[in-house]
């Protein structure tokens, strides 16, 4: 009964911080602006199955990606076991699922085989993160918090696995040292059970409630760090995934306004027919946090640093600034800094920054090829070029603020329709004396 | 070798003798004034030709899609040229066009639909693989055959529209010697051009891109460097002067391989 209370409490307590998080990530997407419209549900739902639970993009790097989808899918069927462990909590049950037969076999059986596999693969990333030099894991934005940051999650990882396995592998001992009935199978706790033979029955039994209680207060201490690392990607990937922009990569969002704007302008019949009821536009593009959209912030607290956006990022690879991982990252430092002040004073909040100049150098948005390689590259679906576009955007239309040579580009396009000084009169130059061989 | 001279039918002209050509050529600026790209436009209109296919161009009508201006921030220009060119468009009552230029292609097809105008765009490796499947166009195979050919993906057909078949199938149909590069289809590296860095200078880096992607085709050991983008050409171009082996490696876009092939 005392568990119970003990449990009940803290569920409640991990629950409720839980709760103020989310509250405070919501507040934060309230500041953003429009993306897209959510439809295409099913399409939605095949891109989710395809690139969150069949990890088909990250597995573009095999093997690296093998020991990821690992990860992925235990954490997947580990989850049953979870639940299981919360409603045993709850209300006293000792395995309360164990009806379920074969079902339940298997469950348990692909969590135990799954809770091993997890942790060597964690054992793995661990090792690459603390003794290779691995170049994606470094750059400008790296610092030494997002490696921390990496570590300590990794190693929660790693200790919840050990502690599954540790539970599984004590039940096991105890069942079959009292000839006890068994339940689930135990594919690898029942050769790790040897290391506790010899052990009494109450040694176990105490072993088995460390374990257990490791096991779940780890997890609501995992579920509640999250939010606050790196890591939050275990809980925003899918939804991440699952709100994709759906066009060409390619394509380029429009801005309606600017369309309207142009229309009423060119088209002497356009005013007659639109009316012009066009709520003002506070900025062209984006300068800073309030202009992002919904979907750019939800890009950012998705984002795992992986860095493979970066790695293939032709403009990283030789020598520039840009680095598409650290325009996702400081559009999440950014909305931490100023989010909190919006949400308090409104609009006006006012804190002298931006995300442009102050996070993010022109430097490193005019060196974007807009080539599509991180947004194609990103095991997530983030668009990073789109975000850029937009930063441009603003940089252009509002400040008049590009590098030379592209202000000349845009003159001759305006004055000659073409991005180089040729006139239209010459535009059929080309299609002269072409002699061609009749055969 | 007989030849003769091409004329290249004019979109107002055919009106005005109220003809009603199948496609609208629309040959880009590229097409129109960039030196060496410009081979690549003639190279096409004889292609097309051979093939007998119904089209024209705007000529003089044909203004920039907005394409630049539009990855460099401007929308309001963008939005301008586009509104132009849908007006002419609607003009002529286009429906099908034929284009060269993956950022022409891309930006039509993609884009233009926002803005009301919804077209049939075909890009000429899609419209030229057909020919070929169909067994409507036939090269000459001897004349690539021993020549290893390799192939830069534009990143505008690749990673931006997801067109990896049609060139390699293309090119695999005129050499017995077709070699990919390490980083190929969606891996395929950027030249450094797109996204309006065709206009300006590269950021500070400690190199070029396209000096990168330049050695990365040359370690194939290709006589031939097939490209597809009047951007990628300019890039590969350089790069191949760059590390000075103009004379040894060409650079050619797909379907001057093609015409050439044909004997055009």
């Amino acid at each position: 009964m005392a568990k119970q209370i003990i449990f009940t409490i803290t569920l409640l307590v991990s629950l409720g911080f839980f709760l103020y998080t989310t509250k405070r990530i919501i507040s934060f997407f309230w500041l953003t602006k429009p993306a897209f419209p959510v439809k295409d549900f099913w399409k939605r739902f095949n891109v989710m199955l395809n690139v969150a639970f069949g990890q088909t993009k990250i597995l573009r790097f095999p093997v690296i990606g093998l020991f990821h989808a690992t990860v992925f899918w235990g954490f997947c069927v580990i989850l049953f076991g979870s639940a299981e462990m919360i409603i045993d909590g709850l209300s006293g049950s000792e395995k309360v699922l164990k009806g379920l037969g074969i079902v339940y076999n298997i469950i348990v059986g692909s969590g135990d085989i799954f809770g091993f596999l997890v942790a060597i693969s964690i054992i793995i990333f661990l090792s690459r993160r603390l003794f290779f030099h691995i170049k994606r894991f470094e750059g400008i934005e790296m610092k030494p918090i997002s490696h921390q940051d990496a570590n300590i999650a990794l190693l929660l990882i790693l200790l919840l696995m050990i502690s599954l396995n540790g539970m599984n592998s004590v039940y096991y001992q105890y069942q079959t040292l009292n000839n006890l009935p068994l339940f689930g199978v135990y594919p690898i706790s029942q050769f790790i059970a040897a290391l506790f033979s010899g052990l009494s029955n109450e040694v176990l039994m105490i072993l088995y409630q460390v374990f257990w209680w490791t096991h779940i207060l780890m997890i609501f201490l995992f579920a509640n760090i999250l939010p606050y690392s790196k890591h939050f990607h275990v809980f925003m990937s899918i939804p991440n995934v699952f709100l994709s922009r759906l066009e060409p990569l390619g394509k380029l969002p429009n801005m309606d306004h600017v369309m309207k704007e142009v229309q009423l302008m060119l088209d002497p019949n356009a005013a007659s027919l639109t009316p012009v009821t066009t709520v003002p536009v506070e900025r062209f593009g984006i300068k800073d946090i309030e202009d992002v959209s919904w979907k750019n912030y939800l890009d950012s607290l998705a984002c795992t640093e992986c860095g493979r956006c970066t790695s293939v990022c032709p403009a990283n690879i030789t020598g520039k600034r840009l680095s598409p991982r650290k325009i996702v990252m400081d559009v999440r430092a950014r909305m931490k800094e100023k989010g909190p002040g919006l949400v308090r004073s409104g609009k006006e909040f006012n804190d002298n920054k931006s995300l442009i100049r102050d996070y993010i150098q022109e430097e490193e948005l005019w060196a974007c090829t807009t080539c599509n390689a991180c947004a194609k590259e990103c095991p997530i679906n983030i668009n990073h070029p789109v975000i850029i576009v937009d930063m441009r955007r603003y940089l252009v239309m509002e400040e008049g603020s590009a590098p030379a040579a592209l202000k000349a580009m845009l003159s001759y396009i305006e004055n000659n329709g073409a991005p180089w000084q040729y006139s239209p009169d010459d535009r059929l130059l080309w299609a002269k004396d072409i002699e061609m061989n009749v055969n | 070798m007989e030849t003769r001279q091409l004329d290249i039918p004019v979109m107002a002209d055919l009106f005005a003798r109220n003809e009603r050509p199948e496609y609208l050529f629309w040959v880009g600026c590229a097409g129109a004034f960039d030196n060496r790209y410009v081979k690549v436009a003639r190279a096409f209109v004889k292609v097309l030709s051979w093939l007998g296919v119904s089209y024209a161009v705007l000529g003089k009508e044909e203004s920039c899609t907005g394409d630049p201006a539009r990855r460099a921030g401007n929308e309001m220009l963008f939005h301008m040229q586009a509104f132009r060119n849908i007006e002419v468009f609607k003009q002529y009552g286009i429906k099908k066009i034929l284009t060269i230029c993956p950022h022409c292609f891309n930006i039509l097809k993609n884009e233009y639909p926002d803005l009301g105008g919804n077209y049939e765009v075909i890009n000429y490796l899609q419209f030229l693989d057909k020919f070929i499947l169909e067994g409507k166009l036939k090269v000459d195979h001897s004349i690539l055959e021993n020549i290893r050919i390799t192939y830069h993906d534009p990143c505008y057909l690749g990673r931006g529209n997801n067109i990896y078949r049609e060139p390699r199938d293309i090119l695999k149909s005129l050499t017995g010697s077709f070699v990919e590069m390490e980083r190929n289809k969606s891996f395929a590296l950027c030249c450094g051009a797109g996204g309006a860095q065709m206009f300006k200078e590269a950021e500070k880096g400690d190199k070029e891109v396209f000096i990168e992607r330049t050695e990365e085709a040359l370690r194939t050991e290709a006589r031939i460097i097939a490209s597809a983008c009047p951007f990628c050409m300019a890039m590969l171009t350089d790069g191949l002067k760059y590390k000075d082996k103009q004379d040894d490696v060409k650079n050619y876009d797909i379907v001057e391989l093609i015409a050439q092939s044909l004997n055009l």
